[in-house]
């Protein structure tokens, strides 16, 4: 069984960077799998990967990570003015992150309008058959 | 080497603001400059503890406010080898110093986290077919990855112990090569073109790399490879210069090192 975690932004829009990163990587690590509304600034997902790293261990042997956002150069001038005023208003929520163990998501593959998730186990019965 | 006290250099500094390079690297602070007395690098020691710092801030202050305008003169800089892992960084490294300084700089090896330390050779200088020159420090880094299983490397072959030690100090080198990705001056990101470029790790890397205004040139590696494609990564990078190249048999490189120039511009 797959557990997700719906984070949705209110919930991480106050926190500090660092709390905002220990809280999604501390689900991560109950094996459970993240999907939060909005993304991580750039820093905070170089700094996901840095505090990943520091708890990798026999148990924990990382992430996966995907981020879904919507292509800007495909915008057109109103739809950009709309969306910088709503980010200006209520913080960048647009597009998707998922995040998961890599114990339970062997990869996350993404084509810019589509996102597949394999699992493990998936992975493994693919290669039986 | 020339040995200065801390209140010349701190005078000198401020009254040479705009014609200072500097970096930092522990406890160490190095100052170039096109001035006469600071035209050889400088190796400044013995400095005390508060001294230290203020100097350090001051010159961070300085080195953020105007690093864009200070690359654009510079003609030494740092280039860094970034990207996933077993994309070909080593090689290619490799491949530059061999072509232009005679000799290898990294172990590489079909098993992932070969390089798990940061390895920098200095003054590293290329000539493009006008007669231009270019030096730099060429850093190659650790690959970045977002898990790392020491069971991977025991199906490769390698004893549970070996895998556990190599495990241990990738996990290591991903956090010392993203530590390092603020002393860069330019950026190479080396792909493996056989593979999809839409992984988080590669858009983590350049949207770092273009917070932090650092130029970026992407290298498509294994273009001798029948899977492999640029124009995939053209297109998931389309804002980038990408570059095909086979950084073990030099396919294109050539046009690579014409790229360095313009990336170091």
């Amino acid at each position: 069984m797959v557990t997700f975690q719906f984070i949705p932004y209110h919930e991480i829009q106050q926190l500090s960077s660092a709390k905002r990163v220990n809280k999604l990587l501390n689900i991560v690590k109950e094996e459970r799998i993240v999907i939060m509304e909005g993304r991580l600034r750039r820093e905070e997902e170089a700094d996901l990967i840095e505090i990943t790293m520091e708890e990798i261990s026999p148990k924990f042997k990382g992430i996966e990570l995907s981020v879904v956002y919507p292509d800007k150069t495909r915008q057109d001038a109103m739809q950009k003015v709309r969306n910088t005023v709503a980010t200006l208003l209520l913080g960048d929520r647009q597009g998707f992150t998922i995040i998961g163990p890599a114990s339970i998501v062997k990869k996350i593959e993404r084509n810019p309008d589509k996102i597949e998730l394999f699992t493990q186990e998936a992975a493994k019965a693919k290669k039986k058959r | 080497m020339i040995k200065i006290t801390s209140k010349a250099v701190f005078m000198d500094g401020i009254n040479r603001f705009g014609l200072i390079n500097y970096a930092v690297d522990g406890e160490k602070i190095y100052i170039s400059s096109s001035t006469t007395i600071f035209k050889k690098k400088l190796k400044i020691e013995g400095l005390g503890g508060q001294t230290k710092r203020m100097v350090k801030k001051l010159f961070q202050a300085f080195w953020k406010r105007f690093s864009s305008n200070m690359f654009s003169k510079k003609s030494h800089v740092k280039l860094g080898l970034y990207g996933p892992p077993n994309g070909g960084k080593s090689t290619l490294a490799n491949r530059i110093c061999t072509d232009w300084l005679g000799e290898e700089m990294s172990s590489v090896s079909h098993i992932a986290h070969e390089t798990r330390e940061i390895n920098v050779k200095e003054q590293v200088n290329i000539k493009n077919k006008k007669g231009k020159e270019l030096t730099f420090s060429l850093v190659d880094t650790p690959g970045i990855a977002t898990k790392i299983d020491y069971e991977d490397f025991i199906k490769k072959g390698m004893s549970k112990l070996e895998s556990k030690k190599r495990a241990k100090e990738a996990t290591k080198g991903v956090i010392d090569a993203i530590k390092w990705l603020d002393t860069m001056d330019s950026v190479v990101v080396v792909l493996d073109a056989t593979k999809d470029p839409y992984s988080q790790v590669n858009i983590t890397i350049i949207g770092n790399l273009q917070a932090r205004n650092i130029p970026v040139l992407i290298a498509a590696n294994k273009v001798d490879l029948k899977k492999s494609s640029i124009d995939i990564i053209k297109a998931a990078f389309p804002q980038y210069p990408v570059i095909g190249i086979s950084a073990k048999y030099g396919k294109h490189i050539d046009d690579f090192y014409e790229h360095l120039f313009k990336l170091a511009r």
